[in-house]
């Protein structure tokens, strides 16, 4: 299976990403300059070895995580750190989201791994019944905030039903945990390491036809990006496009199409799902007057509609056309058909025109 | 290599004569004879106990005797326990309560591994072990204050009575689904091993519950990780109305146990000295030798599932009564406790008519307590408020405005 899915990366095309934001962190690395070429594998990896260097009290563990993980994002790190801060776990995703609670609820920061994001519904009521409500049912006396589950998520050339899903929005309906997705590797690094930070349990979903595909100057550093802050990646006038991880460099390269045609296109990382930014958002859609949003997992009840519905709210009187929803098709993740399943450029391209002419 | 390794030739010998196989995880024995393992053994896994049930001690009985003090205070709370249940069991009937969930029946495994352990030792609870939270100090006012979700509870009202948690005390909050405490036990048990306490973690679950995914998990994690858990059953008989010849095939828990590698004992529930004394030397070995124990307490559910239930629809009345008159705990050990010595009849008068004026008085002064306020309905979600609830908390608050009939009285806005 890991040496199947190191393989995935070569059907994939070049993905990169220009970004273009000013924080400085405090300890004085500037997190959007400088830095080596680094892939985003190798950014979580950066990631995992500064948590676990910062803090004697992070732990890393999950399914064959000892030897580096079947991506390799865990790689070097039990050398470094050794077998009890860094171990493999018995095959049981509840297993693992559950010890990651009890950990954490022992002033730990508990890194937990599952190993696809197709993987994680075993451990469904741990997060949403547990993890989720850990802090509000006890009246602030117990939290297990240190807990941070990472899982590659998303399409990846040929993962078919169970390599693919995006599920996210399952997610997004649970009070109590945040939900993250970085775009890019100094993205990646530097959200997850303020996941791992954050007082609140999180599910961080990293991208995995990324991993290797792309590649940006990411700083050595510790350094740490905020949550719950959109950020517009690429300005324009004429329509708001938002989406997050993966599939932001499609869109991209839809508004660098759609530019071509004359259409100014404004790009929004949504970055954190949960909660949102509402504000960016609006802020976006009001100088712009439309939206149109694009992620991979199915369209119905996916985060889209959940934007859609707020922003229609928050906007009506400045809309000009209807909030448009590039996403995936309402049917399993199919293998053959992946590329009519997923919402690709020239989708969003149509989608763009159509309702910029509206 | 070399020819002169003794491994080698070890292995070189094994192989030719086939008598085992290098396997990962140690050498297994070959057998010419095709034989399956029986799913059960001819002889069930006998019951651990130190008193019959007359509440005498058995004469070879293996255990450490209890000082008067300790045993007093074991019998004390186990009354206390029992009352607060009727109590407070009584109040859910009159309508003063939402909702309860009694422990009767079970009194000595609430109380007496309770009393085994070191105030150090953290609990994760399923829903019928309050006695362990009463032994470590909970005060009744305390329980009181839970189960009518005033100002004063721990929880803030948020969750229904009986989900107690005492962060002081070393007693994590309960939540209502079957054991998925038990995998955060591993956790929890895995630091306290990290930091070299001197503690272990005990975790309850009942016989439902072992059914549940999250059991088989935290066994496994537990046995893998060389993590201090002590797992305590309370086998019961019924998880509601499901008995437990419907809920599994296998000679009940204990036995489980052997399949992941984890030592295990089964034990008279209903004896408070046997469940003691198995409690004290189960978290000895698993802070000296790192290893997860798993109890299986033989016990019956005298009481129905909860408040919400009428067990009398599913079981014979006279099972019930059976385990409830000559099968009693308290009686039990109460029967023990005086053939010391060390209770008499005007000490249990004493004794039954201070806990139920405790109880009266606590019962009216958490009914009189104010609700939480309003602004604990959103706090607590997170660390802090994100915009979204910030949000809604303005909103509710202007729709209260213009409804405050809508809304209850007693919680203040």
């Amino acid at each position: 299976m890991a040496a199947a899915l190191r393989r995935l990366g070569s059907a994939a095309h070049w993905r990169g990403f220009s970004t273009a934001c000013q924080e400085i962190n405090k300890s004085g690395i500037h997190p959007q300059h400088g830095g080596k070429a680094t892939n985003l594998c190798s950014a979580i990896n950066q990631a995992l070895h500064i948590a676990l260097e910062s803090d004697p009290r992070s732990y890393v563990f999950g399914e064959d995580v000892s030897f580096g993980g079947v991506f390799r994002c865990t790689t070097g790190l039990v050398d470094q750190f050794g077998k009890n801060r860094v171990f493999n776990t018995p095959l049981c995703e509840q297993g693992i989201v559950g010890f990651g609670i009890g950990l954490a609820a022992m002033g730990n920061q508990a890194i937990a791994e599952i190993q696809f994001a197709d993987y994680i519904f075993p451990a469904f009521d741990q997060i949403v019944n547990e993890a989720a409500k850990f802090r509000y049912r006890s009246g602030n006396q117990f939290n297990c905030g240190g807990l941070t589950i990472r899982s590659p998520y998303g399409a990846v050339g040929h993962g078919g039903h169970y390599h693919s899903q995006s599920p996210e929005a399952f997610f997004c309906h649970v009070p109590g945990i945040k939900v993250v997705i970085p775009r890019s590797p100094r993205q990646a690094k530097g959200l997850l390491l303020s996941c791992i930070r954050d007082p609140n349990p999180v599910v961080f979903f990293e991208p995995k036809w990324l991993y290797r595909q792309s590649i940006e100057q990411v700083p050595e550093g510790d350094y740490m990006l905020p949550l719950s802050e959109a950020e517009v990646i690429r300005e324009g006038n004429d329509i708001t496009l938002v989406g997050w991880g993966a599939q932001l460099s499609v869109m991209e390269q839809a508004c660098v199409d759609a530019e071509k045609e004359g259409i100014s296109c404004e790009l929004v990382d949504l970055k954190t799902l949960l909660p949102w930014d509402k504000e960016t958002v609006e802020a976006s859609v009001r100088k712009t007057g439309r939206l149109l949003i694009s992620h991979e997992a199915p369209v119905t009840g996916g985060f889209g509609a959940e934007i859609s519905a707020s922003i229609v709210e928050r906007c009506f009187l400045r809309l000009e056309a209807p909030v448009a929803r590039v996403c995936g098709l309402d049917t399993p993740f199919p293998l053959v058909f992946e590329p009519f399943y997923l919402p690709t450029k020239n989708k969003i391209l149509d989608a763009i025109k159509a309702t910029v002419k509206y | 290599m070399h020819c002169c390794d003794s491994a080698f030739f070890d292995n070189v010998l094994s192989y030719f004569l086939l008598q085992e196989m290098d396997f990962p995880g140690g050498k297994v024995a070959f057998t010419s004879k095709l034989e399956f393992i029986p799913g059960n053994s001819d002889r069930r896994v006998p019951c651990y106990r130190v008193l019959d049930q007359y509440g005498r001690l058995l004469n070879d009985a293996h255990f450490e005797q209890v000082s008067e003090e300790v045993a007093v205070k074991i019998y004390s709370n186990m009354v206390a326990l029992q009352m607060m249940d009727s109590i407070l069991y009584e109040a859910q009937r009159q309508g003063r309560i939402s909702f309860y969930v009694t422990s009767m029946g079970e009194e000595a495994i609430n109380i007496a591994s309770a009393a085994a352990l070191s105030d150090d030792d953290v609990v994760l609870p399923q829903y019928r072990e309050p006695g362990v939270l009463l032994w470590r100090g909970f005060t009744l006012q305390e329980f009181a204050n839970q189960c009518f979700g005033n100002k004063f509870d721990y929880g803030k009202g948020r969750q229904m009575p009986i989900h107690y948690g005492s962060n002081k005390l070393n007693y994590f909050t309960i939540s209502s689904p079957i054991a998925t405490q038990l995998p955060q036990a591993v956790g929890v048990a895995y630091s306290l091993k990290m930091d070299k306490k001197e503690a272990c973690v005990v975790t309850y679950v009942g016989d439902g519950g072992t059914s549940e995914g999250d059991f088989h998990a935290s066994l496994n994690f537990a046995a893998v990780m060389d993590a201090p858990v002590v797992f305590i059953c309370r086998n019961n008989g019924w998880a509601i109305s499901t008995h437990i010849t419907e809920q599994f095939r296998s000679d009940g828990v204990a036995i489980k146990g052997r399949a992941y590698g984890i030592p295990s004992i089964r034990v008279d529930g209903n004896d408070a000295l046997a469940v003691y004394n198995t409690v004290k030397r189960a978290r000895e070995i698993a802070i000296n030798e790192h290893t997860p124990i798993l109890i299986e307490a033989l016990t019956y559910r005298v009481g129905s599932h909860s408040t919400s239930d009428d067990s009398t629809k599913y079981r014979p009345i006279d099972e019930i009564e059976c385990w409830k008159m000559e099968r009693n705990p308290v009686n039990k050990f109460r029967k023990w406790v005086e053939s010391n010595g060390w209770w008499s009849d005007e000490a249990e008068v004493d004794l039954r008519a201070a806990v139920r004026k405790k109880l009266l008085q606590v019962i009216q002064n958490a009914e009189k307590a104010e609700k939480p306020p309003l602004a604990e309905l959103f706090a607590d979600v997170y660390d802090s408020l994100p915009l979204n609830l910030r949000e809604q908390e303005t909103e509710l608050r202007e729709t209260i405005k213009r409804h405050p009939e809508d809304y209850p009285s007693d919680v203040p806005v």
